[in-house]
């Protein structure tokens, strides 16, 4: 069996002594999309930041393609070229067009000419649908365009594997939908993704395993039809079945 | 000296001028302005009036307004005037770039830039904390009377010199708050993409600081504009020097009228221009955020 793509082991990390994550680990392999769920504040958003060096780690390992990257020694600029990642407010650079949010990186850290980025980010726009926003700046955009030109940046820099932190959380309800297309035309595509969610119906139909992130730890993980219809843990049924009352499932 | 400061650029807006327009009705806005315009002629009537009646009036008239005076000045102040508008402009466009390095270098993380970092919060302090005349004394007569080779010896420059050593120190600061401005998920997304801290700084950090401080940098445009006269006290003959020259002629004031009427025509534009700018900033952000 080949290398997991990305790997935790007994990953620590707390802020101001106030421990997030108490010793996670947690396996994507290529190709795989894993789903992170749990309650607001296990440590979902952190999880997928400290994996693209955005956060220090405390304690434990983080291995991409079966070498460690949580080490001193790894130069962190190089590892997130690797990895493409997606915020839950979107954050695009707010002083530049579509085109030039979606070609910074390829043309300042792979060094691209202009013309070749921008054919880059066209054929992207295009299989995005938003091929006619390109001059736009992202104020002039929907919340959901914002969030698809988002995962646009980040694939522009052709990246071996995308984490998305809640990317539709801060979405209109009728603007999830494009979103959540754009994820599965990624996983159509054979991306490897980690991906944090409140969306379980989403999970469920795009997962090929969910983790239940619980107070910091992986409490169970597996694939989805079994955690969502046995799970092992008293805590994960709980927590589905606040979900399931609130009529998210 | 008053260089441009933090309050500037936590100013909210300017304060309105003329009342009337925006919002209110059209009717409502035009009996506004013709209550301040009557109130104004009034005023600046009743006021005038009080002057030019007072016994005193001739007197103040024969050594700050006259006209014979001021022809006779005029020509010498202003030939100096164009020299302080030659330093603005050649320190400004200076105090403009170093101001912005020594931003970005404060605004350097991690352990290994705490050397850069030190140096430039020490000479942000060291500068702030010493009035700018002493640092126009110290380095206009100070540096020339070592006499090292090569180092220049003219006044004019090492005057210049001071007014960008002290002006850069508070301009640094001016943008340190326009680049702790930016939310953090800016520099976030930015570091994702693969950007290094500096790159990040400058096509993403950077860009969105200077928009959101330019008001305040344009208040230290005018403040620049009038401080180049200090450089007049290491005898530079700049605007002021040569209004003094007159005085000391003539024991007539209306050469430092002349001068001011000159600093005056050119402040005076800039400072409505920022208030206008910083209005029209505000109702964009405004829009924007709506």
């Amino acid at each position: 069996m080949t290398a997991p793509k990305v790997e935790l082991a007994a990953v620590v990390k707390a802020f101001d002594g106030a421990p997030v994550l108490r010793g996670v680990d947690l396996a994507v392999h290529p190709h795989e999309v894993v789903c992170v769920i749990g309650p607001s504040g296990s440590g979902k958003s952190t999880l997928l930041k400290c994996v693209d060096l955005l956060v220090p780690i405390d304690a434990g390992t983080i291995s991409l393609d079966g070498r460690a990257i949580s080490t001193p020694d790894v130069n962190p600029n190089t590892v997130r070229q690797g990895m493409g990642i997606v915020f839950q407010a979107f954050n695009l650079f707010p002083h530049m067009t579509v085109l030039d949010n979606v070609t910074l990186g390829p043309r300042k850290v792979q060094g691209l000419s202009r013309s070749q980025a921008e054919d880059r980010a066209r054929s992207l726009l295009g299989r995005f649908g938003l091929d006619d926003r390109a001059d736009e700046y992202p104020d002039r955009l929907s919340g959901g365009q914002q969030q698809r030109v988002a995962i646009m940046r980040a694939l522009a820099m052709d990246p071996g594997l995308m984490l998305l932190d809640e990317v539709t959380s801060a979405l209109d309800p009728e603007l999830i939908a494009e979103v959540l297309n754009a994820i599965r035309d990624l996983k159509a595509q054979g991306m490897t993704m980690l991906i944090a969610t409140h969306e379980m119906g989403f999970a469920r139909d795009v997962a090929d395993r969910v983790a239940f992130l619980d107070d910091g730890v992986v409490l169970e993980e597996g694939p989805p039809e079994r955690i969502f219809r046995s799970p092992t843990h008293a805590r994960t049924g709980e927590f589905l079945q606040r979900i399931i009352d609130a009529g998210r499932l | 000296m008053t260089g441009p400061g933090l309050a500037d650029v936590q100013r909210k807006g300017p304060r309105r001028l003329w009342p009337g327009g925006g919002s209110d009705g059209r009717e409502e806005g035009a009996r506004s302005a013709l209550i301040a315009a009557t109130s104004t002629v009034v005023f600046v009537g009743v006021v005038s009036w009080v002057v030019l009646t007072s016994e005193l009036w001739p007197a103040v008239q024969r050594q700050f307004f006259s006209w014979t005076h001021f022809k006779r000045s005029f020509p010498d102040v202003l030939s100096g005037f164009w020299l302080d508008v030659q330093m603005f402009l050649v320190a400004e466009v200076l105090i403009l770039a170093i101001g912005l390095v020594v931003a970005m270098i404060r605004a350097l993380r991690g352990p290994a830039f705490l050397p850069l970092r030190a140096l430039a919060v020490a000479y942000i302090d060291l500068i702030r904390g010493v009035p700018i005349l002493l640092l126009i004394l110290l380095l206009g007569f100070g540096v020339p009377a070592l006499r090292l080779p090569g180092v220049p010896i003219s006044a004019l420059f090492w005057g210049v010199t001071a007014l960008v050593v002290s002006y850069a120190a508070y301009t640094a600061e001016v943008y340190r708050a326009g680049i702790e401005s930016v939310h953090e998920s800016q520099r976030m997304s930015a570091r994702s993409i693969g950007l290094t801290q500096f790159e990040a700084l400058r096509h993403v950090i950077v860009p969105q600081a200077v928009r959101n401080v330019i008001p305040a940098l344009l208040n230290g445009f005018v403040s620049l504009q009038k401080d180049v006269a200090l450089v007049y006290v290491l005898g530079v003959r700049e605007g002021l020097r040569e209004a003094d020259i007159y005085n000391a002629r003539t024991f007539n004031y209306t050469s430092y009228v002349a001068a001011a009427v000159l600093f005056l025509a050119v402040s005076v534009p800039v400072a409505r221009f920022t208030d206008w700018y910083t209005e029209r900033h505000r109702r964009r952000r405004q829009a924007m955020s709506a």
